[in-house]
């Protein structure tokens, strides 16, 4: 009887957390089909009365959205690629493979973890510029398609693998290429699909970088032309929130298909810390 | 005899093999860090004692970039900003994501419901986000100020005061990261072996007894993981700041933190030689709390 009241008590409290969770992203959305002065109305709407849509078409008036858009689907797609491939080798290297020099270069690469990110942000910065690359798509990419933090999860992940797998193989007479792409990189799915989970969150949220090089909305992604709408049209919320719901919505899709892989690559972090 | 000597050629041969292979391997990552992290962590330490113009051309100032820094009261007010968002949010964060992973590791049913919607947050862009919470926090016709009125509350304009602001800014920051530490916590916690909460229920251990007995102190080294993110994650703050607050906001100054105050001088005003050694004062900062971490996790951290 004690036990049933207990766990009424804690959905009840857990319900409560839920609401407080997901209240920001239904005002989102309700706001985004409302009309402007049913969204500053006092006191508020909270459903709109028909469903328009206006605020979703208007903000491909305000800004460039459909190539802001597809600008964000190049940029992330190419990270994740380029990214996870270029980690994904050389983790095996530093797990597997004995060469000079291997332990020194990676606790070099390691001491790159420890470091606060915007230390690199002006020389990248004029790399970049010096490249003539500012307001182009390479720009976005071109530092995040190499990562310390990738390539130790994914040393993490050749290293729980074991030995003799390999052992036989080099018995067989197969080479280092061979082996990576035969044996091992079939192994370790799990910790390439984290990372490309990871690295798509990453790139498709982030802000700061593309805020810097990227000036011309037609060059940037999401979150800055997002960071445009703020300044620009501070009372029309509608469409802000049409702009917040369009820019949220793809990783909301991959989070609730790949759930399971999302919350074990998060879970798995913090265990091997 | 004759065999020995064959067998060691060829190992030599294959341990040649492996150096060649090694190399290709890393090859791409190596050259990439190098050129876009290595150098640029070199050349922001030279710039640090330069003043740097803007056509990007260096001029060794010794200290003058630092001595500046140290005078400008921007520089202290910053940090206070940053050390009172980071003191506030981390321990706030990790405390209400204890507790509800405390609660979803009881024996209770639509676990994985719970846990995925907590997450949600975690995935979406802190962009997005921030513009909805300045709606809602927003002094004219955000929902927080109705709210607020239903119990005669006056509200005000909560981003556009400086005693509120940074606050504001805080309780999005909790918002956003309870998810993600309450799937490591959970995570943490799946791991600790039943047989001790059976130990301590036979010793007659209430579940809050256990909580502090058991699961803290099991639970250590995942706090302390999730600690250290929080701290350096916190210490970086910048997109929130940016779009709740606004660069155009006149209490702008009066709210910024250490990254926001960076990017205005690196990139706003091209202030490079001085951003560069505000962002050598955040890493020597960020360097001292993990070395500080590191040291004092021997005292409460308990690895098994």
């Amino acid at each position: 009887m004690n036990a049933k009241k207990n766990k009424i008590a804690i959905h009840i409290i857990l319900i409560l957390g839920i609401g407080i969770t997901v209240f920001p992203f239904l005002w989102m959305i309700l706001t985004a089909f409302k009309t402007v002065p049913e969204s500053v109305a006092i006191p508020p709407v909270f459903f709109p009365k028909t469903w328009n849509i206006h605020g979703f078409t208007e903000i491909f008036d305000k800004l460039p959205f459909a190539k802001v858009y597809v600008n964000t689907i190049i940029a992330t797609v190419i990270t994740v690629v380029v990214q996870v491939g270029f980690c994904t080798m050389a983790a095996y290297a530093f797990a597997r493979i004995e060469f000079p020099g291997k332990n020194i270069i990676f606790i070099i690469i390691l001491s790159i973890l420890m470091v606060p990110g915007q230390i690199f942000l002006l020389p990248q910065y004029l790399i970049v510029q010096k490249l003539g690359l500012i307001n182009t798509l390479p720009a976005l990419v071109l530092p995040n398609l190499f990562s310390a933090f990738g390539t130790f999860l994914m040393r993490q992940f050749f290293m729980s693998l074991p030995k003799e797998l390999e052992e036989a193989a080099v018995l067989d007479g197969c080479n280092r290429f061979q082996i990576f792409g035969k044996i091992m990189l079939p192994l370790v799915k799990p910790g390439i699909v984290a990372l490309v989970i990871f690295t798509s969150k990453f790139a498709w949220n982030d802000f700061m970088w593309p805020l810097i090089v990227n000036t011309d909305p037609d060059k940037m992604t999401l979150a800055p032309a997002l960071s445009l709408l703020r300044g620009q049209f501070t009372t029309n919320f509608p469409v802000q929130m049409a702009g917040a719901v369009m820019s949220v919505i793809p990783m909301i899709v991959l989070f609730f298909i790949f759930q399971k892989q999302f919350i074990e690559g998060v879970a798995h972090t913090g265990v091997k810390g | 005899m004759n065999k020995a000597v064959v067998k060691k050629k060829t190992v030599s041969k294959r341990k040649r093999e492996d150096w060649i292979a090694g190399y290709v391997f890393i090859a791409p990552l190596v050259i990439g860090l190098s050129v876009f992290y290595i150098w640029p962590f070199l050349q922001n330490f030279w710039f640090s004692f330069n003043e740097v113009n803007k056509f990007n051309v260096a001029t060794f100032i010794g200290l003058e970039n630092y001595k500046k820094l140290f005078a400008d009261k921007n520089l202290w007010n910053a940090t206070w900003n940053t050390f009172q968002y980071v003191i506030i949010t981390t321990p706030i964060t990790i405390a209400i994501s204890l507790f509800i992973a405390t609660l979803l590791n009881s024996d209770i049913k639509g676990k994985s419901i719970y846990r995925t919607i907590y997450f949600l947050p975690s995935v979406t862009m802190p962009v997005a986000i921030s513009l909805v919470w300045k709606f809602i926090f927003n002094g004219d016709y955000g929902i927080l100020n109705s709210f607020l009125s239903v119990f005669g509350i006056e509200g005000r304009s909560w981003l556009s005061d400086a005693n509120t602001a940074l606050y504001m800014v805080m309780i999005v920051a909790i918002w956003s990261g309870v998810g993600y530490n309450v799937i490591i916590l959970l995570a943490g916690m799946q791991g600790i072996s039943k047989s001790y909460y059976e130990a301590a229920a036979l010793d007659g251990a209430g579940a809050i007894t256990q909580f502090f007995k058991v699961t803290l102190p099991m639970l250590s080294p995942t706090i302390f993981f999730v600690l250290i993110t929080g701290l350096i994650g916190g210490f970086q703050v910048f997109d929130s700041i940016y779009m709740l607050v606004g660069i155009d906001n006149p209490i702008f100054e009066q709210v910024q933190t250490l990254n926001v105050m960076f990017y205005r001088n690196g990139f706003m005003y091209g202030y490079k030689g001085y951003a560069s050694a505000i962002s050598v004062f955040m890493f020597l900062i960020i360097m001292f709390i993990t070395v500080l971490q590191l040291i004092g996790q021997k005292k409460w951290v308990n690895y098994d």
